[in-house]
């Protein structure tokens, strides 16, 4: 019965190829549009560390003087706060977050110099965030504490540096130091730049900065600081540091630490030490107030609402614009299913069943909307092809994936399905007699 | 004509009129919003930034091996390798004017700080960005002076970039000066900057002058801006270049191979060429609100077209479906102008039904946005432009559809009934 179906949905298709046409046109757009939005939508909401990030912390303490803040501890921390939580090795793993920028060259090639961004963090930094290296390793905790001058590279520097050589063992200038390189980067564009993001509720949505590349030269953060001295910027202070750029003593936020905490036990164990450590210094007077926080990963990512609101309100336009396509071939289809009364008339005169008439209609949109899926796809592709050409910082993100393509010929049939549902219902309530009567 | 039949006939096709009016509705709830949207990232895109901005073009570069440190042995030989590069400049026969500067309007980098009318205060009232540059500054950036005077070339000092900004006199905004002295006498007043307790007199006051930043975290003090007579001393420079009217490029040309010849120790930045026009700056820098009006321009136009291909769409099937009774109505001495009218004022029915419902949906999208997104409230001019909109793309898209209906003969009425 379905190739039957199949052959008169595709010889009535063929009766008005203006009409289909139309409603295969105004699926496709509707799909195409809205693919394209939820597909950036989806990379931009996606789980930056899969099946780690419900173990990731952010712990926040707040050591400024009362009044500073209003509305809860300060986005990122001071040097001492920092030191003395990581310096703790209270969690399973913890990591210390520094950005700066900083001067590179490699000795042997010859190249200019260029300004680079320089994370330096801790050994933690790479099982924790499960780090992909291509070439080497990330340093150990004893080069943390012997400030050792060793350094990991983003693949994009090494390919710019060394041709994408194996560089381990070759030697970068950073400013006015030697630094050893241990270890490369596999390519890593982590959706968002999570360890970075902060201060993201003063954005006012303008937040696709958050989607920007990891940086290009790592280095712990004992070295880090010393070969970068007087380069590194606040996050924001309560009291200027006296000379700017060396913020170690200085009254400024401006470092941040990550920790993993693998059970439930682990997360009160560290709550608890966390409000320790403030009513301490409360005690010793160096903070005013006791306030802390300790949200996951996911918490303060929505904390700090990093899907930009462009994105969200393209999203929320392509789905009304669907909507709208969807209004549109329902009443197509209705008008020309009602049109084929007679046919049916006949049809059903003949003994088939209302869900005889129903599943044909269906049948019928069905295909309309597979046309239309196929259609969506390549105008899906289109837009995407448009999205990496924008002047943001995931335009370079914006691809199909395997999943966002089968979604994309599911909708189609859905959509389809939708609207071919009411006008099909309609079409099987048609009274036979009295259309047989007006043949 | 009266209204009854019209009425009678669309109750028998209640699914297809609710839809059309339906997809009319959504169709002006979005349009209209879409375009406010347009309009306002347009209105964004266009607002001047108080320079003369023909003719204008910023230079960027790093020297190499250049020396380091904020002592002022180190700041004197910055100093001089920039001395040299404006000489450089102004030497060049295209160029009219030059100034080392650290920012301009809409080229994002920015330095900026607090300002008060009072020494020590820990809450400024107000929110600056600053230009710091030598001689020629005014001239170069072509801001119109209000009231006071320019900078004499004695009154320019130079410091190191990273020294605190502690000038002796500044000139500054309108929209600063207004902000800090209501009784609209600035003119000659102390002002201080960033908490200090160093006073600076105000000796000039420019019309407008846009921050570097466009972003949304610069987007209260947008206009607050002073001019500070100081060149930075650092490991890079900035300069801003007048080029004599309508020799644009060439003198953007001439400038960078200049600075090259006179010392090639340097790197040169804005994508290695050196040079950037100021239309280009302003062209990069609005890049995403231009982006995000086409794109919403776009959607406009396709939902338009799909609304509009509906329209034809349904209203030549119930052309066809009506076949016999508009043959039974001409040879009843109906004219064809008749059927037509018949048609368009049908359409005019659904797609006024259409549209009352759509201004109550433009409103609420309205308010939704406002309140998710920080938008403004959508003027009534756009929603009744709005309607408009749809009910003139009604009555054209209707129009194939009606005339092939006024076209049905006569005869038809008598053929099989």
């Amino acid at each position: 019965m379905f190739a039957y179906y199949l052959d008169l949905a595709l010889r009535s298709l063929k009766r008005n190829r203006v009409l289909t046409a139309l409603m295969v046109l105004a699926i496709a757009v509707g799909i195409g549009a809205s693919m394209t939005t939820l597909t950036v939508m989806h990379l931009l909401t996606g789980d930056p560390l899969p099946g780690r990030s419900a173990h990731i912390f952010y712990p926040q303490v707040d050591a400024s003087p009362a009044g500073f803040t209003r509305h809860g501890p300060l986005d990122m921390l001071d040097y001492r706060s920092a030191m003395d939580l990581w310096s703790a090795h209270r969690a399973d793993r913890q990591a210390l977050i520094v950005n700066s920028q900083i001067k590179v060259r490699a000795p042997d090639a010859n190249l200019p110099p260029l300004m680079a961004n320089m994370l330096s963090t801790t050994a933690d930094f790479f099982p924790m965030f499960d780090v992909p290296l291509r070439y080497g390793n990330g340093w150990s905790a004893q080069d943390d504490g012997d400030r050792a001058r060793v350094a990991v590279i983003s693949a994009e520097l090494n390919d710019k540096l060394f041709r994408g050589e194996n560089s381990v063992g070759r030697i970068l200038r950073l400013k006015d130091a030697d630094v050893r390189i241990v270890g490369v980067l596999a390519p890593w564009r982590p959706s968002p730049l999570f360890y970075d993001v902060r201060g993201g509720r003063f954005a006012n949505g303008d937040t696709a900065d958050f989607y920007g590349r990891p940086e290009d030269v790592l280095t712990p953060v004992s070295s880090g600081l010393e070969i970068n001295a007087g380069n590194f910027w606040q996050f924001t202070c309560w009291h200027p540091p006296e000379t700017p750029g060396h913020l170690e003593n200085a009254g400024c936020v401006w470092v941040a630490l990550w920790v993993q905490l693998d059970d439930a036990a682990k997360l009160s164990a560290y709550r608890a030490f966390l409000d320790h450590y403030a009513q301490e210094q409360k005690t010793l007077g160096r903070f005013a107030s006791t306030q802390t926080r300790l949200p996951s990963l996911t918490q303060w990512l929505d904390f700090n609402g990093v899907v930009p609101a462009d994105v969200k309100l393209q999203t929320g336009l392509a789905f009304a614009f669907l909507a709208i396509c969807l209004f549109n071939t329902i009443g197509l289809l209705l008008a020309k299913f009602l049109r084929r009364g007679g046919e049916i008339g006949v049809r059903r005169a003949l003994g088939a069943s209302r869900r005889a008439i129903f599943a044909q209609c269906l049948v019928e949109a069905g295909m309309i909307g597979l046309l239309g899926g196929f259609g969506g796809w390549l105008l899906t592709l289109g837009g995407l092809w448009l999205a990496r050409r924008q002047a943001v910082a995931y335009a370079d993100l914006a691809h199909l994936d395997l999943g966002m393509f089968a979604t994309t010929f599911a909708a189609a049939i859905a959509v389809s399905l939708l609207a071919g549902g009411l006008p099909a219902l309609r079409a099987s309530r048609i009274a036979p007699a009295l259309q047989l009567k007006t043949l | 004509m009266t209204l009854h039949p019209l009425l009678a006939a669309l109750r028998r096709h209640k699914a297809g009129v609710v839809l059309i009016a339906l997809q009319i509705a959504l169709t002006l709830a979005i349009v209209c919003n879409a375009v406010f949207i347009i309009g306002s990232r347009i209105e964004r895109i266009h607002r001047p930034s108080g320079l003369n901005e023909s003719d204008l073009f910023m230079v960027s570069q790093h020297w190499v091996g250049a020396p380091t440190g904020d002592d002022q042995a180190t700041t004197d030989k910055l100093d001089s390798l920039l001395q040299a590069d404006v000489a450089t400049l102004r030497s060049l026969p295209d160029v009219e004017s030059v100034t080392p500067i650290n920012s301009l309007p809409l080229a994002n980098s920015t330095w900026s700080g607090g300002a008060s009318t009072k020494p020590d205060e820990k809450n400024e009232p107000a929110h600056v960005a600053y230009y710091f540059g030598g001689k020629d500054m005014l001239k170069t950036l072509g801001a119109h002076l209000a009231a006071g005077r320019d900078f004499t070339d004695d009154e320019i000092r130079h410091q190191a970039v990273r020294a605190p900004n502690q000038p002796v006199i500044t000139i500054i905004s309108q929209a600063l000066a207004d902000k800090l002295f209501p009784d609209h006498d600035a003119l000659g007043k102390a002002i201080y900057f960033d908490g200090g307790n160093k006073p600076a007199t105000i000796v000039g006051i420019v019309e407008r002058l846009q921050t570097p930043s466009v972003e949304s975290w610069a987007n209260d003090f947008a206009w607050n801006t002073a001019l500070i007579p100081t060149r930075l001393d650092g490991g890079s420079s900035r300069y801003a270049v007048r080029a004599r009217p309508g020799r644009l490029n060439e003198a953007m040309k001439a400038a960078t191979e200049a600075l090259y010849k006179a010392n090639p120790m340097r790197v040169f930045y804005l994508d290695g060429k050196g040079a950037r026009a100021f239309s280009d700056i302003r062209a990069n820098t609005y890049r995403a609100d231009r982006g995000m009006a086409i794109l919403m321009g776009v959607i406009c136009l396709i939902l338009l077209a799909v609304t509009g291909a509906g329209i034809v769409g349904l209203t030549s099937f119930w052309v066809g479906q009506r076949h016999k009774q508009i043959g039974v109505r001409r040879a009843l001495g109906a004219r064809k102008l008749d059927i037509l009218r018949y048609f368009q004022a049908e359409n005019l029915l659904i797609a006024g039904g259409g549209a009352l419902a759509g201004i109550v949906l433009a409103i609420g999208l309205n308010l939704w946005l406002m309140h998710r997104f920080e938008m403004d409230r959508i003027p009534v001019v756009y929603v009744l432009l709005g309607v408009a909109v749809v009910l003139a793309l009604g009555q054209l898209a209707v129009f194939a559809p009606a005339r092939r209906a006024a076209n049905v003969p006569p005869v038809v009425a008598t053929r099989s009934v």
